[in-house]
């Protein structure tokens, strides 16, 4: 199972990452960032970090859970339902613009339940997305601002991104369908 | 050992489900308590599926509850109360549910005054069935909601000691709440008069007493029963005020709980009979926040069961 990303890696990619956030918005005055659960949440806490060193202000952070929002949810004959964990968004996000953060895009589904996730929430100004890897292999109409790493990948692989909150280290690996 | 499904396609009572599943119920609820408090309280779940809520007994809380929780899911609802419907035409409960399954709900929920109706219609009927209330049998979501409120404010549930104080011989409130508080390792007492206990109650793992002190005193939790009226046929107390007396919960009896103790009742009060109105108001009573959380909880079970089961005859 090849690395793609090790913890160093990561680290230098969200701290680039901030700097176009800050340069792209001139500041960050009105953004609020947004992580998808699971793995978009520590991301989003760390660039929540990251910009606060740079430009010494705070940016709001809050968590996503997008199950109730799957276009999947009732497609299956039966089965059991995914699992769904609380969101906390504890602040308005009408008018300001939403650096909302996932770890992998890749049908853009998720995004696309996330997008009408925080619609329901209010009316942002913008919303911009921000994701660790994009592997490609869209269904959906939907581009990422910012990415951490392109990564070509074949449909039978999969993308894994551990982090240290969830997974105890850091690193982005590319499990081979063939193994 | 936690789990991600319920095992049953129905949720006819709290006895058929494992600590797990009551534990995956109350965290699913949770994250359901949080969509209430949204600019837009609404999430899209259950689009398209129909649920029938069929009510045989008056009921206006639990009914608009489950309403509001199959509306915040986007499910199509309809519901039935008795009194406008064939069952005055003579229909049997059978017939009712055979004819409205098939119309093909994916849910329905049934109120009714026999106990094991619930059952029967799980037996006929492809749809889940979810339970709410029938007879003297059980009122599954009362309980969890009941849970979860404890849960919230106590952060636990086991070791706790809580106290149901109240008409335990006609209380369908009672036997989940048992069911639910013992398996989750609470330390349940209950007590009223002679004539309203079930002289085997002490098999369900409570403790039984006559005394309202004895009951009360150290508790973390205490629930008031509502006097069934309408379920008695006989005399089970002299009086509702000399009821009051003995068993009522007062300011003064409060005081023998545990300080932080908390105050539930299921409704409807009958205020100045099992509960004094200063209580029933007072800073440690959480029977609004009963309320409240009934949406979220009962939120949760429509969403678990909207799954269905892989094989059905598993269940």
């Amino acid at each position: 199972m090849p690395v793609v990303m090790d913890a160093d890696r990561i680290g230098r990619t969200l701290t680039r990452i901030a700097h176009e956030i800050v340069e792209r918005n001139k500041g960050t005055e009105d953004l609020a960032l947004v992580g998808v659960r699971t793995r978009g949440v520590p991301i989003a806490r760390r660039l929540a970090r990251t910009l606060q060193e740079i430009t010494g202000h705070e940016v709001p952070t809050g968590t996503l859970d997008i199950t109730l929002y799957r276009d999947d949810l009732m497609r299956h004959a039966v089965g059991p339902q995914p699992l769904v964990r609380s969101t906390e968004i504890p602040f308005s996000i009408d008018g300001r613009k939403i650096l909302l953060v996932d770890d992998v895009l890749y049908t853009g589904r998720t995004t696309r339940a996330a997008l009408d996730a925080l619609i329901d929430f209010g009316r942002p100004k913008a919303i911009q997305l921000i994701v660790l890897v994009d592997r490609g292999h869209r269904e959906l109409p939907i581009k990422a601002d910012y990415v951490g790493r392109n990564l070509p990948t074949a449909l039978e692989e999969s993308v894994q991104v551990r982090l240290q909150e969830t997974d105890g280290k850091d690193e982005v690996v590319l499990d081979g369908g063939g193994e | 050992m936690t789990v991600n499904a319920l095992r049953g396609k129905d949720l006819l009572g709290i006895a058929e489900l494992s600590p797990e599943e009551i534990a995956l119920i109350l965290d699913t609820a949770e994250a359901m308590k949080e969509v209430g408090t949204r600019p837009i309280k609404k999430v899209p779940a259950l689009r398209g599926k129909t649920i029938v809520n069929l009510f045989f007994e008056p009921s206006t809380r639990t009914r608009t509850s489950f309403e509001i929780a199959e509306k915040r899911l986007s499910a199509d609802t309809l519901s039935i109360a008795i009194g406008h419907s064939s069952v005055v035409k003579g229909e049997t409960l059978a017939d009712t549910a055979l004819n409205l399954e098939a119309m093909a709900p994916d849910m329905i929920v049934l109120r009714h005054a026999s106990s094991g109706a619930c059952h029967l219609l799980s037996r006929i009927c492809r749809s889940a069935i979810i339970n709410a209330g029938d007879g003297t049998h059980e009122h599954p979501t009362q309980a969890l909601l009941d849970a979860f409120t404890i849960r919230e404010r106590k952060k636990r549930l086991s070791g706790l000691k809580v106290a149901i104080v109240g008409d335990l011989l006609h209380s369908r409130v009672l036997r989940s709440n048992i069911h639910l508080l013992t398996k989750m390792g609470a330390n349940v007492w209950v007590c009223g008069p002679p004539t309203l206990i079930p002289v085997d109650i002490a098999r369900f793992g409570v403790t039984a007493t006559h005394s309202i002190d004895e009951a009360v005193r150290d508790a973390d939790v205490v629930m008031l029963l509502r006097i069934q009226l309408e379920r008695m046929e006989g005399a089970f107390v002299p009086s509702l005020r000399e009821y009051f007396r003995v068993f009522g919960m007062t300011e003064a009896r409060l005081r023998l709980a545990r300080p932080d103790a908390i105050i539930m009742h299921p409704g409807p009060m009958n205020r100045g009979v099992e509960i004094a109105s200063e209580v029933a108001d007072g800073p440690y009573s959480v029977i609004l926040e009963q309320v409240a959380n009934g949406v979220a909880v009962r939120m949760a079970v429509l969403y678990l069961l909207a799954g269905g089961v892989e094989n059905e005859e598993a269940a």
